[in-house]
């Protein structure tokens, strides 16, 4: 019951931070000196057809009955018409946000699967020489931009080794092999049991998830060496290890068992955090996915598009910080 | 106390168990937590490799051959060499010239941000924390909703909306940037607001502005500057990536971001030319991230 309680004063929270993140969004897209009437006619237009617009538009009421009708246009996912694609707004995100989504899963998995032995590892031997390559390791994926990491790796295992398939989403004679049913590539090919499409894709995602991973891996790595050294120093450990039970059982059984569920909500965190890595990492791996909708709308002036991308970002990340929340507060007994 | 200066009385009167007075009290603190810090190698790199290049951004204009304008298309690409230390980029300009320029251009978007977001996240925390109620709640929301952003996508969007540059790159970082530092000064507030010697400050008739002001700001500032230096590097990348994506300084302008953007296109035959900005970031970025970490173990109280 007391947990139930604890949950519900988390998502109480949520809907006046969401409404924050409407207004903010709303405020962006009000604050532009680009007049949105003259984006739309153009500056030669003549002086009715500009009022008729700034009228249609809804520009000539108060902002607060702006705010208003944006949140009633919002409530039925009616983001405005992008000036770039000619598809409403809320077509194109439902077009590239699986591409990213499909991105950042096999980042998350690439990065705990390596990030979380590698934390445990420095744990267990600190002080030592791996404990210091695996820090030096995890700075570094602290420090490097993301873009230069991508165009390094895109010089070495695209055009020198030949290893990694070239930027894109799928080799340009599988386009639209498959029904896009998901929208996840891998998930439509195996949908339609086409092994060609699904080597293909599969191909082409390792390297940008991997460029995207590193970053993610380093902060899991850290996290997890923190809190596993905060578990080794434990007393039941010390038992443990009196008991004569053996180091690996001490380690996994005992240690990481206690931590397991900190590692959980620290997932939740860096897959929020990698849709931001992803903006990044698609522009440069020309990745049909939001990040790339974002940049290319912003250099365009697209703004209902930049809002739109903006907002569902928005909103996917709270909803991962909520889980977050909400995990650690289900999974972990100790929190009343 | 003492007169003399040679260096072994100098460093007795520093470290003395029973100081005289609170001056030397707090000297003796201070040069203890020199000591530490000093004995961790890898901070001391950190701050050398930040001390020379800051040097090397003051000291840009005297320190490079050539104008990191002017452009020489018969030398285009050139390969690193004795005239050209670090090659040329697709106009002929020099990049070592362009690297020592675009160091004042990161540095002095680092120092603003830094200037504007650790004055306001530290008024903000601490009114929230020092006064609670309806001023703490509201300001609080304010930050959640701030924190609900990824950081470099607030910063895209409102890049956009005002106009892509260096001046609205800075604003857009401290847009982002503020609430940690909020967040930070407010948990601090708080532990120290029901402390016995803010309750004896109070006592003898200090107002809340002078609390606030003399007694826990103060005492908020070592957090806060592990924190700034940490967050260093994510300012400086987060910079780097708005000027990656066309929307931070715009070219001729010869900072790194913008750099990689222009010169991306030779990363398969000229690689170097893109690849020596990004050199530069990762440098400067490690550099305060080893510097940051060495700063914490020696100031952060929790740690010790």
């Amino acid at each position: 019951m007391k947990r139930l309680k604890a949950l519900a004063a988390t998502t109480a929270s949520v809907p006046i931070t969401l409404f924050g993140l409407v207004l903010v969004t709303f405020l962006i897209g009000r604050v532009m000196p680009i007049d949105p009437v003259l984006a739309i006619v153009g500056d030669r237009a003549p002086a009715d057809v500009v009022a008729a617009a700034r009228l249609e538009l809804g520009l000539d009421r108060p902002l607060y009955v702006q705010f208003w009708i944006y949140l009633g246009k919002l409530a039925v996912g009616d983001l405005g018409r992008s000036v770039m694609t000619s598809h409403t707004v809320w077509e194109d995100i439902k077009r590239f946000f699986p591409a990213t989504m499909e991105l950042a899963t096999v980042a998350i998995i690439f990065a705990a699967g390596i990030g979380i032995p590698l934390g445990v590892l420095a744990a267990v031997k600190q002080g030592s020489r791996v404990d210091h390559v695996i820090r030096v390791v995890c700075l570094a994926g602290h420090s490097l931009p993301i873009f230069v990491l991508a165009l390094l790796s895109l010089l070495v295992f695209y055009a020198t080794l030949h290893w990694a398939p070239g930027p894109g989403r799928q080799d340009i004679l599988f386009d639209d092999q498959v029904p896009s049913i998901t929208n996840f590539l891998t998930v439509d090919a195996l949908l339609a049991r086409d092994w060609e499409v699904l080597r293909d894709a599969v191909a082409h995602l390792i390297q940008p998830a991997a460029v995207l991973a590193y970053f993610a891996m380093a902060f899991i790595a850290r996290m997890t060496r923190a809190f596993m050294l905060d578990a080794l120093a434990g007393e039941y450990v010390i038992t443990a290890r009196a008991k004569g039970l053996s180091a690996a059982r001490v380690i996994w059984k005992h240690a990481f068992g206690n931590i397991a569920v900190r590692l959980i909500t620290i997932m939740a965190l860096t897959y929020a955090g990698l849709l931001e890595g992803a903006v990044v990492t698609e522009t440069v791996f020309s990745w049909p996915g939001l990040g790339q909708y974002l940049t290319i709308s912003l250099l365009n002036a697209d703004m209902n598009a930049v809002l739109g991308a903006t907002l569902v970002v928005g909103i996917t990340y709270l909803a991962f910080n909520l889980l977050a929340d909400m995990l650690y507060k289900l999974l972990d007994p100790r929190v009343s | 106390m003492s007169t003399t200066t040679s260096p072994q009385t100098w460093r007795d009167w520093l470290l003395t168990d029973t100081p005289a007075s609170r001056a030397q009290a707090a000297w003796g603190g201070r040069y203890r937590l020199w000591r530490d810090f000093t004995a961790n190698k890898l901070a001391m790199a950190g701050l050398a490799v930040i001390v020379a290049m800051a040097l090397a951004a003051l000291l840009a204009p005297l320190l490079a051959p050539y104008d990191p304008g002017v452009q020489d298309l018969t030398n285009r690409l050139a390969r690193p060499s004795a005239a050209h230390w670090l090659g040329t980029d697709e106009l002929g300009r020099d990049l070592y010239a362009r690297i020592l320029f675009g160091g004042r251009v990161t540095l002095g978007m680092v120092v603003a941000v830094v200037a504007l977001v650790a004055p306001l996240g530290l008024a903000i925390g601490c009114i929230a924390g020092y006064y609670g109620g309806i001023a703490d709640r509201l300001l609080m929301r304010v930050t959640d909703v701030f924190l609900a952003f990824p950081r470099l996508i607030l910063a895209l969007a409102f890049v956009a909306a005002i106009k892509p540059g260096i001046t609205s790159a800075i604003f857009a970082i401290v847009l982002t940037a503020w609430p940690p530092y909020a967040r930070l000064a407010r948990a601090e507030t708080l532990s120290l607001r029901g402390t016995d010697f803010i309750a004896a400050v109070r006592l003898t008739g200090a107002g809340s502005a002078r609390i606030v002001l003399r007694h826990i700001i103060p005492l908020c500032l070592g957090s806060l500057v592990v924190r700034v230096t940490l967050d260093m590097s994510s300012i400086i990348l987060t910079a780097a990536s708005l000027g990656f994506l066309g929307m931070g300084a715009q070219p001729p302008s010869p900072e790194w971001g913008a750099m990689i953007a222009t010169a991306r296109r030779f990363i398969l035959d000229q690689w170097w030319v893109p690849t020596i900005p990004g050199v530069a970031i990762f440098l400067i970025s490690l550099a305060f991230n080893l510097l940051g970490d060495g700063l914490r173990d020696v100031l952060d109280p929790k740690q010790r």
